[in-house]
Formats: C-alpha cells, structure tokens, sequence
C-alpha cells in the first residue's frame, strides 16, 4: 500500500480545536490524513508530546494555539511557544527535519485557515516522506 | 545469616564512581563489614571475569554496574552480571542515563577515532594507526581488542531493578542507599534510590523557600559571564541552572559552590527524557522569546548526562 502520511495535530480547544470544528460546519475540506488531540490550552504541550509523537510513528506534528492576547490562560501561548521554539532547536540539531513540527496560531473564527493550513503541512509532509525516528521508542 | 554477596563492574565509566563507593571511609567499613566482595572489577578487587563467570547464576545478592555500554566487552560482563547477580543497580549517571560520556552519540566511531587518534594537535601519529579489534603479533600471536559501539545506558541492554543518579552519587546518599539496601527497605523494582526531591527544593538560593516568588530570567548568561550573587537563584540571575527538573540527591552541591546544576543527578521522579523535561523547564522560565535563541549549544547542555537515554537521542542522525 502506498504512504499516507500521519499528521498528529495538538489544538487547543479554546481556539483551533474550535477552528476545527468551524471548518467542518462550512465544509471547508482538509486532508484525512489529520489526527487532532484536543489540549486546554497550547501552554499544556510538553515537549515529550511531540517528541513521543514523532518516535511512536507521526510524520509531522502541529501544535494549535490562541494567537497572542487571547489565551484563556492568559500566558499559556507565551508558554509553548517558547518551550516550542527551543525543543525545535535540540531536536533539529539531533536530526529531526525542522519542517515535520510546526505551531501556529489559529483562533476559533479561523476555521478557513485551519483548513488551509492542515492542507499546506500535508503536503509539506508528502514532500519530506516518511519519518525516520518512527520505531524509536522503547 | 551469612553477609550479603557484592559484585561492582565498572563499564563504560570513568572510574569516579568506584572512587566515591571507596571514599565513603567510615559508613564504608560499617558497610564493608556487613558485606562479601565477590568481585570488584577492573578497579579495586584483583578479580578476574572468568571467576565471576564461573559463579553460580543468582548467587551475588547485590550488584552494581557504574559506566556505561560502548563496546562488546562491557556487553558481555553486564549480561553476565545480571546472570549472576539478584539485584542489579546502575550506579551513576552513566550506568542510568548513559553520562557524559553519553554525548559519543553525537559522533560517528570514525569521527571519534580520527579526532583522538590523528586530528589532535598533541597527536604525534605520521602512520595514522587506529586500533583495530584483532592484530597478528610476530605472525603467531593473536590479540584482541573489543569493539566500539554507540553508548548505552544499563537498561538498553539488561534489566535494571535500581538507578542511582549523581556524577559520580553523592558519598552520604550512596551511604544512605546501601543502608536501604541491607535493610531491605527498597523501593519497587525498577525506581531510583533517591529522596525524591529535586535539586530546587533543597537549594538555598530558591526564594521560594524564603517566601519570594521565582523570577523570570530576563538575560542569558554562562559561567563566564562572572560571578552570580551570593544569595540569589541562578536561573533568575539568568545562569540555566537545571535544578528544577534535577534529583537533589547531592544536597544542591553545585548551587551552593556558585555553579549552575548540571543535572549529574538524574530525572526527578516521573520524568522518562530529561533532556526534555529541562527545555521545558528553562523555557517556562524565560521572560521573552528572544531569549530562546540565546541559549548556546542546547544539546550538550539539556542531554551533558542523559543523551543516550533519550527519545530522539537513540536514532540520530549523524
Ligand atoms: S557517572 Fe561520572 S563518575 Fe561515574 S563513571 Fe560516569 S563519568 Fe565517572
Ligand atoms: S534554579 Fe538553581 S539556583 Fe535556582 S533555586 Fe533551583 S537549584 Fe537553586
Ligand atoms: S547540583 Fe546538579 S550537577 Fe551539581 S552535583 Fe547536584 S545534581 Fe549534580
Ligand atoms: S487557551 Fe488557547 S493557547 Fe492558551
């Protein structure tokens, strides 16, 4: 059977996991290749869910938050961002393809540019192929 | 009764931890008394592998393996210490987490050889002679060498029923965790022999203890930036002390010495990948995003002691 990429995507649910939701009830189309696991909030994403994601056989993993301001949790995406940003630095350094991870902010109105965004990191993914950590956990 | 049986193996290590299990002086010939010293190689006892495989399987009642797995001879002995031995602890850092000598991961064994071989400026080498894993010596006389292999912690080869973390552990907590042993009082297999406190709580720069909050840290700062203040905690002073996501075992030794922790301790209790948990850590206390790209070299400073043992540590690409 030919590869169909795994995208694992973590959403907040204030916001893209809303976003998501929205995009379905004006039927914008996204790939089916999208798994959402639905968080409180972006600032409760640990950089063990993405590494664990990637070695347990996701080829990219997005992480969804309320843009800056509208967190429920006032400083949660502050948060993640940061623990994001460096957790992309030691991993792209031990290997990892920088583009299999991406964050991005997406409020629950957005559901045009959930879709569109899921549909852009599918195709990413397709042009980056299989992830290789898969089968790394223990 | 008749006295407990002891086996210690030095693996992949550096000899320090054997040295701390020496220096613990007095609790040592309390203990020492108590305790049979079956073997002790290759450091202290004059102990050959073949006596310790000619013991009886399950006949050693502790074990300890210090050092990690990097080549096929450390391979062996730790199979055959499990073998003989009913408890198996992996003692130290690189036993538990592979250690700073872990960080061989991030090199190929060809990139290592040249560097330690050749490419070294003190290296006087012209033949460019490499070790090699068999020579024939005057045509009859074959020697061996074993061969390299990436780093392991104790556990990615054999079952290990207890970790002890520490770079080399702290002489009163190894004192401490052979009493547990003796008496029995373990923890369920499979767990660290620790206080379960990080490095944080027992640290007298935490304002916390003093009632205070924890800061933000609003610059990036390494050692040799200068001195920290005498009081106040590192990681807000901007030093990246890894204290809060560190066992404290060692009673906060290098807080208390002007120095960042390094995270020589092990993973506080529940956390899998320390490196992980540590950018986490120090990213939630960082006042701006800018602040990220400041850090230098994140790799040797998240994984210094844990890198073979982590998730994405095991499959880099090189
Ligand atoms: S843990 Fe430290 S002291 Fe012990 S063997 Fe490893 S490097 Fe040496
Ligand atoms: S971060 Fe370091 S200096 Fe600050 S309280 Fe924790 S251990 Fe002490
Ligand atoms: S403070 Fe940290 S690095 Fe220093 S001895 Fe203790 S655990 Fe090890
Ligand atoms: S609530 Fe959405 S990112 Fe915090």
């Amino acid at each position: 059977m030919a590869w169909e990429p795994r995208l694992i995507v973590i959403a907040c649910h204030w916001c893209t996991y809303a976003g998501a939701d929205l995009a379905g009830s004006l039927r914008y189309s996204y790939p089916p290749t999208v798994h959402i696991v639905r968080v409180p909030c972006s600032g409760r994403v640990e950089p063990e869910f993405i590494a664990e994601a990637l070695i347990r056989g996701a080829d990219g993993v997005f992480i969804g938050g309320c843009h800056f301001g509208d967190c429920h949790y006032k400083e949660g995406n502050y948060k993640a961002i940061r623990r994001f940003n460096l957790f992309k630095r030691v991993a792209t350094e031990l290997g990892v393809e920088p583009d299999r991870i991406q964050l991005e902010w997406i409020s629950g109105s957005e559901g045009k540019k959930f879709a569109e965004s899921m549909t852009a990191f599918d195709a990413k993914i397709r042009e980056l192929g299989p992830n290789p950590l898969k089968g790394g956990a223990q | 009764m008749s006295k407990p049986k002891l086996a210690y193996y030095l693996a992949g290590g550096c000899g320090g931890c054997d040295i701390a299990v020496v220096d613990l002086s007095e609790t040592l010939v309390d203990v020492a008394l108590q305790l049979d010293i079956v073997f002790w190689a290759p450091t202290v006892a004059d102990a050959k592998y073949k006596d310790l495989e000619a013991m009886p399987d399950g006949s050693i009642d502790v074990g300890l393996v210090s050092g990690n797995v990097r080549n096929s001879e450390h391979e062996h002995i730790v199979k055959v210490m499990r073998q003989k031995c009913k408890v198996l602890i992996a003692f130290g850092i690189c036993a538990s987490c592979g250690g700073i000598k872990g960080l061989v991961n991030l090199h190929t064994t060809e990139q290592l050889l040249d560097k330690a071989y050749i490419n070294t400026f003190s290296t006087d080498n012209p033949e460019k002679i490499l070790p090699q894993t068999t020579v024939v010596v005057d045509g009859k006389y074959e020697l061996t060498l074993p061969s390299l292999m990436d780093a392991r912690p104790l556990d990615q080869v054999v079952k290990v029923d207890y970790y002890v973390g520490g770079c080399p552990p702290y002489h009163e907590h190894i004192g401490k965790a052979f009493m547990a042993l003796l008496s029995g009082q373990l923890p369920p297999s499979g767990s660290w022999i620790t206080m379960g406190k990080a490095v944080c709580e027992v640290c007298n720069r935490n304002p916390v203890l003093q009632g205070k909050s924890k800061k933000f840290a609003t610059t990036v700062k390494r050692t040799i930036d200068g001195p920290p203040s005498e009081d106040g905690c590192l990681l807000e002073e901007g030093y990246l002390c890894l204290g809060p996501v560190t066992q404290g075992d060692c009673g906060s030794k290098c807080p208390s010495a002007n120095v960042p922790c390094r995270g020589c301790g092990g993973p506080i209790p529940g956390v899998k990948d320390f490196g992980l948990r540590a950018i986490s850590a120090i990213a939630s206390m960082l006042d701006n995003e800018e602040l990220v790209d400041q850090i230098p070299d994140p790799v040797h400073l998240f994984y210094r002691y844990t890198l073979p043992s982590s998730f994405l540590g095991k499959k880099i690409k090189r």
